[in-house]
């Protein structure tokens, strides 16, 4: 357990900026909603007249007039994308840092076996993506209570849910990649969730790419089907959850055997 | 038991070399030195008995045990030094060495207190407050704290001031009189001429010789000093021909009669023939075959 516990105390700082960040962000979306809830008339004329920009976030199906129809796309922009990016970055840095940093020699010069450390650090990026969403959701949803009538808090959590799926299957499949790489890694990561989050906005623009939404797990945190439907895509979820799998069987697989630099 | 047995031992890093057949064999309770220059393949034998590296061919055992098998088991007993120590920034060297010891489920405080004292580190500083030479001083504390029963030093002095090499010398001989094992990798002879009992030297990723200290010094190479001589001879077992001051001197590495009756014809004025230093063995393997 010394390893974990060193490993989240490396990432302290890094976890509780992210953390504060989005808490903030996504804080300040709903304490001025009430605000905005006056102009949505305005907005969602404006919204609705942008075409294909108009799907590719998913505002043709939802009712940005309503809480949860702003909520759903104010938290796929801010915990959306701000969890991908932490994610991607906790997962692509937690075994290459060793080598970049120059402190594998050390920590392999201990008792402790490669697949145990393995373990360990992927044990410290599920932790540190659950402490994150636990601060954010708790702040968050505490915050509704409080400012909004009647939340939703069941779509709410769905959506919260499917956005913690996603920070795992992205840090999952970043991981993996992590037991590749020797150099500094954290612009790839960010590289990786902003592609996978773009990836998400063309499926949506054109049909053509439809067969797109495979690749990136935003296709199930779609607020749109999650508040239309009241559940996740499981089609999506099932193949994201299949290329975490592999994410981490690679890191497995290539960490206890590669040469370490 | 061997503490160190490679056999045939082979790395290539692509197409580059990195130790080809080497064979080595350090007894226990040995402090053997490891010569070489920079990439002769010195710390590519030390990764690979480590494990951090794989080996492409042949065997070698730490301590009795294969170390592809037993790393973790191996690794309880070994002290390793690296040549360039680095550790996690923003952390104090008393957080790094408590870290060290409880990876190691051990309790290594009370020695820790003792080698920092030696040593002279300040424990509480951080990481990238520490010049070169205190960053090694960690590594060594964090390499024998646990009072392993074999060291591995990857050039443990560089960076060291003097006062200090001398004390961590001192430190390595008390554990190898308590019966340890070092083996220690150095470009500098005049240590491994002192301190070790052994020593191998490599070059270009092979093992050219290894032998005791005091064998390798007495090698068939001769160091031939002339007084006044009027003219060089001209042998082809003669090398690092210098002449200064009316000093002519060169090492001869051949039969002691061919020697004498090329120096019959010659004209001097003194002579005499001495076993080099350590450091002249060392130059002797290492020149290439081109330039012997």
């Amino acid at each position: 357990m010394t390893l974990l516990f060193h490993e989240l105390r490396k990432n302290r700082i890094s976890l509780l900026i992210w953390t504060a960040a989005i808490t903030f962000m996504l804080g300040v979306t709903i304490v001025i909603f009430p605000e905005m809830a006056g102009q949505m008339g305005e907005m969602e004329n404006m919204f609705a007249e942008m075409g294909a920009f108009t799907e590719a976030f998913g505002m043709d199906r939802i009712n940005f007039g309503e809480f949860i129809g702003y909520f759903g796309i104010e938290c796929g922009n801010v915990l959306g994308m701000g969890g991908a990016f932490f994610a991607a970055v906790v997962g692509i840095t937690a075994l290459s840092s060793e080598e970049s940093h120059n402190t594998a020699e050390f920590l392999l010069s201990h008792p402790i076996s490669r697949a145990k450390i393995v373990g360990l650090k992927l044990l410290s990026v599920i932790l540190q993506i659950v402490i994150l969403n636990l601060i954010v959701i708790g702040i968050v949803v505490l915050l509704t209570a409080v400012i909004i009538d009647n939340p939703p808090f069941k779509t709410m959590l769905l959506i919260f849910l499917a956005y913690f799926i996603l920070q795992l299957q992205i840090a999952f499949i970043c991981f993996g990649a992590s037991a590749f790489i020797k150099s500094n890694a954290i612009g790839l990561g960010i590289g990786v969730g902003f592609m996978l989050y773009m990836t998400n906005i063309l499926s949506n623009i054109t049909d053509d790419l439809k067969p797109l939404k495979y690749l990136t797990p935003f296709a199930y945190t779609d607020s749109a089907d999650i508040i239309t439907n009241n559940h996740l895509t499981y089609k999506y979820l099932f193949v994201g959850i299949a290329f975490a799998v592999i994410g981490v069987a690679l890191a497995f697989i290539k960490y206890t055997k590669k040469d370490i630099a | 038991m061997t503490a160190i047995k490679t056999e045939n031992l082979t790395k290539y890093y692509g197409k580059s070399r990195g130790i080809i057949d080497l064979s080595l064999t350090v007894e226990d309770g040995d402090f053997f030195g490891f010569i070489g220059p920079n990439g002769a393949g010195k710390s590519t034998t030390i990764r690979t008995l480590l494990g951090f590296i794989n080996s492409n061919g042949g065997t070698a055992e730490v301590l009795g045990l294969n170390v592809k098998e037993n790393k973790t088991e191996i690794l309880k007993n070994v002290g390793y030094l690296p040549a360039d120590a680095s550790f996690y920034k923003g952390m104090k060297v008393k957080e790094i060495l408590k870290l060290s010891s409880n990876l190691r489920g051990l309790d290594c405080s009370e020695e820790a207190k003792i080698l920092c004292e030696r040593l002279d580190l300040d424990v509480n500083k951080k990481i990238e407050e520490l010049s070169l030479g205190n960053r090694k001083k960690v590594g060594i504390v964090c390499a024998l704290q646990h009072k392993p029963q074999l060291y591995i030093l990857d050039e443990p002095t560089s960076g060291l001031d003097p006062l200090i090499q001398h004390e961590f010398y001192t430190i390595l001989q008390e554990r190898n009189n308590e019966g340890a094992t070092i083996f220690l990798s150095s470009h500098i002879l005049s240590e491994v001429a002192r301190y070790c009992k052994n020593a191998a030297i490599i070059r270009d990723g092979k093992l050219l010789a290894c032998d005791s200290v005091s064998n390798l010094s007495h090698s068939d190479v001769k160091r031939v000093t002339l007084k006044g001589a009027t003219e060089i001879p001209q042998n082809d077992n003669i090398r690092d021909l210098k002449t200064e001051n009316g000093i002519t001197s060169f090492l001869y590495n051949g039969k002691s009669n061919a020697l004498i009756r090329e120096l019959v014809n010659l004209h001097f004025e003194d002579l005499t023939i001495t076993d080099p230093e350590l450091s002249e063995v060392f130059m002797h393997y290492y020149r290439k075959d081109g330039e012997q």
